[in-house]
């Protein structure tokens, strides 16, 4: 028994952390915001590629690094602590096991709109009982506006050909939305942890009445329970990560259990956050609001926790 | 990352379970049916049957060395059998303010002659040790206490008040703290005291808790001699003057590890479930449920995470634990709060779950109120400033 990530795990987080804050601070998350469709900044994402993030879970043989899931949570976490707009977590997570990603790869399984859709090389779409690999230009898409404008959606309207099969075995589709849940969930604790981090920083230096408002119980109370709600998350995520490397039995009630609490843990912190802040937290103008909404945004894709939590309730027979 | 368990661990879990199985049964049938609540006379005099059982066993506390009656132990192996404690129906542990406060400050600062002495006595339910801090006028904030102790020749004369002393009235002795120094404030000058309660000059009084249960006492000290070998070794623990310090590693244990294991809420939250497929299916109370699960298994796996560290580089868990002090103690009242919402009408009757829900209610508020710990939390783990 040993629950903690290895130090070539940290290491590997610690790498991916220091590129992201070179490479997304939060202007390239804003320039993200404004930039016509398919024409999102590469720069971090080049970064990552050369740096072996985007086919880490890709086998070997395949020109990956063959790692599973337990070396991923810590390094997604980070992708969401810097809000990072590019589609990691469809390419990394859900292509990457089953074939090394040829490109920016987003994903619209179930119906649901794809991130950086216009901007991605390929799309992952499940039709007609098996997941297939779309280039982009042979799937028909319909910009949507997304509160998060990062998000840079695109609804899937018609697709050209049959696309390259990359599963038809149920299980198999199965495992790859629970690999998109569970990547999601890692990055719901970065976006809550990058939430936490900038409150706790602004309400030690925003002073009323004489004093630093971080010094009113009324507010250390509410971000002492954002801290908490994470600080359980995480090793939820954690586990799940574990269960899916292991290929465990209870994979499926874990990844619902991380999803559920990691979606939950977000969007409290950020409600704790936008009301610790005061107005400047509600303005564009601040970099709060990023986050906020990708938080929004993610705790609902890929099974909202209300999904999840009745897959836990089925697992557990209730 | 590991999460599977090995050989040795599950022939321990194994022997755990086989040897709660067969005591906890004989244990029933000696106390001729269900005990009575370890919080009255009666049912305590029942639970000392059962930790001597215990002992006997080698059971009563398994992290401690072998002489002292413990098994030395893992905290992985701890965590095992506090889990199969649990999911055999185990009782709380009347002996538990001593095993799992005094000792782990026993085992730090304690003198060789004291953990000799004390622990062995201890663990074998022989000495019953309660806690001594609050005072009427000193609760969340401890460096509030007056009672004092005098020295004088040969020993320590206490004057002044404890209270809301858990299972007071049944113990043999009190670990507490009081003002050594008059002259010095707050933190400073409180000393750290082992006290037998037979003591003349020392009055217990037990009183009913939220239950109506005798599980709370005062204990008034008017002139108290006490001498400096009413306890083998000693009773001064610590430093004359360094109570404060050496209390503050009780606390960690008290809010942090090993007070509330995670077996004890799995457990809990399985009965709930139980209860739920024998009351038939409602939407609304089933998701209450599957919330108390996660929290439970997050709370497994929060601890699991810490054990990792502290077997590891770690030397405590820090303020962290007021994390987790106000994650168990929450989780307990909402399991609680379920299943009484469940039983709908009969909830009002007694029986485990009106029990249990009563004492449920005072997990946010014994061992640093939860007001407290977010405090903590805030200015500790979150570094926000201090009023
Ligand atoms: C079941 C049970 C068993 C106990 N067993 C023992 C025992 O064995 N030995 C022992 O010594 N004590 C014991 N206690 C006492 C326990 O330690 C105290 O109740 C606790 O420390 C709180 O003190 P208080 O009750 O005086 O409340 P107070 O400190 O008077 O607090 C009242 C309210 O004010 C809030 N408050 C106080 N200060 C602050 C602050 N700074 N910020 C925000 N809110 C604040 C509290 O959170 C609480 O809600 C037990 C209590 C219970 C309920």
């Amino acid at each position: 028994m040993r629950f903690a990530l290895t130090d070539e795990q940290l290491a590997f987080r610690d790498a991916v952390r220091d590129l992201l804050s070179k490479q997304c601070p939060p202007d390239v998350v804003r320039a993200a915001w404004g930039a016509p469709p398919g024409a999102l900044q590469r720069g971090p994402w080049d970064a990552l590629a050369e740096m072996g993030v985007l086919s880490a879970m890709s086998p070997e043989g395949s020109g990956g690094m063959g790692l599973d899931f337990c070396w991923m949570v810590a390094v997604l976490e980070e992708t969401g602590r810097a809000a990072l707009p590019h589609p990691v977590v469809e390419t990394v997570a859900v292509l990457g096991p089953l074939r090394a990603p040829e490109g920016m790869t987003s994903a619209a399984l179930g119906g649901t709109p794809a991130p950086c859709a216009f901007d991605a090389d390929q799309l992952l779409v499940d039709h007609d009982r098996a997941l297939r690999l779309y280039r982009r230009e042979d799937v028909l898409l319909e910009e949507l506006a997304a509160v998060d404008r990062a998000r840079r959606l695109g609804v899937v309207k018609a697709l050209n050909g049959d696309g390259e099969v990359v599963a038809d075995d149920p299980a198999a589709i199965e495992a790859a939305f629970d690999r998109g849940a569970l990547g999601t969930a890692a990055q719901l604790i970065g976006v809550g942890q990058a939430m936490l981090d900038l409150t706790v920083d602004y309400v030690k230096e925003r002073r009323q009445f004489g004093v630093p408002v971080g010094s009113f119980q009324a507010v250390k109370h509410r971000l002492a329970d954002a801290h908490k709600a994470l600080a359980f998350a995480r090793p939820a995520v954690l586990r799940a990560a574990w269960s899916v490397a292991s290929s465990a039995p209870t994979t499926g009630r874990d990844v619902a259990l991380a999803k559920a609490m990691a979606s939950e843990a977000a969007d409290h912190t950020g409600r704790a956050c936008l009301q610790c802040h005061g107005a400047i937290g509600y303005t564009v103008e601040y970099d709060l609001h990023l986050f906020l909404k990708r938080a929004w945004a993610l705790s609902r894709a890929w099974g909202d926790s209300r999904w999840h939590r009745r897959r836990v309730a089925a697992a557990i027979g209730i | 990352m590991d999460l599977t368990w090995g050989d040795e661990e599950e022939a321990f879990r194994a022997e755990a379970r086989r040897w709660l199985t067969a005591n906890l049964a004989a244990w029933r049938e000696e106390c001729g049916g269900e005990p009575a609540s370890g919080d009255t006379r009666h049912g305590f005099a029942q639970h000392l049957l059962w930790e001597r059982r215990l002992f006997e066993g080698r059971w009563a506390a398994v992290s401690w060395p072998e002489r002292y009656g413990g098994r030395d132990a893992s905290l992985w192996q701890w965590l095992i059998f506090e889990e199969e404690y649990y999911r055999a129906g185990g009782p709380p542990r009347v002996t538990q303010n001593g095993i799992f406060l005094l000792a782990p400050t026993l085992f730090e600062f304690g003198t060789p002659a004291q953990q000799d002495h004390v622990l062995a006595r201890m663990a074998a339910a022989e000495d019953l040790w309660c806690q001594g801090w609050s005072e009427p006028n000193a609760g969340s904030d401890l460096a509030g206490i007056t009672s004092r102790a005098t020295r004088v020749d040969g020993g320590w004369v206490i004057d002044g008040q404890k209270t809301w002393t858990t299972r007071g009235a049944f113990c043999t002795h009190l670990f507490g703290l009081f003002r050594s120094d008059p002259d010095a404030e707050r933190h400073r000058g409180l000393t750290y005291l082992l006290v037998p309660l037979d003591t003349d000059g020392v009055t217990v009084r037990g009183f009913g808790r939220l239950d109506g249960d005798e599980g709370f006492a005062e204990v008034f000290f008017d002139s108290a001699f006490v001498a400096d070998d009413a306890v083998p070794g000693g009773v001064v623990l610590g430093g004359v003057g360094e109570g404060w310090s050496v209390a503050m590693a009780t606390t960690g244990s008290e809010r942090g590890l090993t007070l509330r294991s995670p077996g004890r809420f799995l457990a809990a939250v399985d009965r709930l479930a139980d209860l739920y497929r024998a009351s038939g299916p409602d939407p609304l109370v089933r998701d209450r449920i599957v919330d108390c699960w996660m929290r439970a298994e997050a709370y497994e796996l929060f601890t699991l995470q810490a054990v990792t560290e502290l077997t590891g580089s770690r030397a405590a868990m820090g303020a962290e634990s007021s994390i987790n002090k106000i994650w168990w103690s929450e989780l307990d009242v909402d399991i609680h709060h379920t299943a009484l919402d469940l039983l709908g009408p009969a909830a009002e009757v007694e029986g485990p779950w009106a029990k249990g829900w009563q004492f449920s209610l005072s997990g946010p508020i014994y061992a640093g109120t939860n007001e407290i710990q977010r405090n903590i939390a805030a200015e500790r783990l979150l570094g926000l400033p201090r009023r």
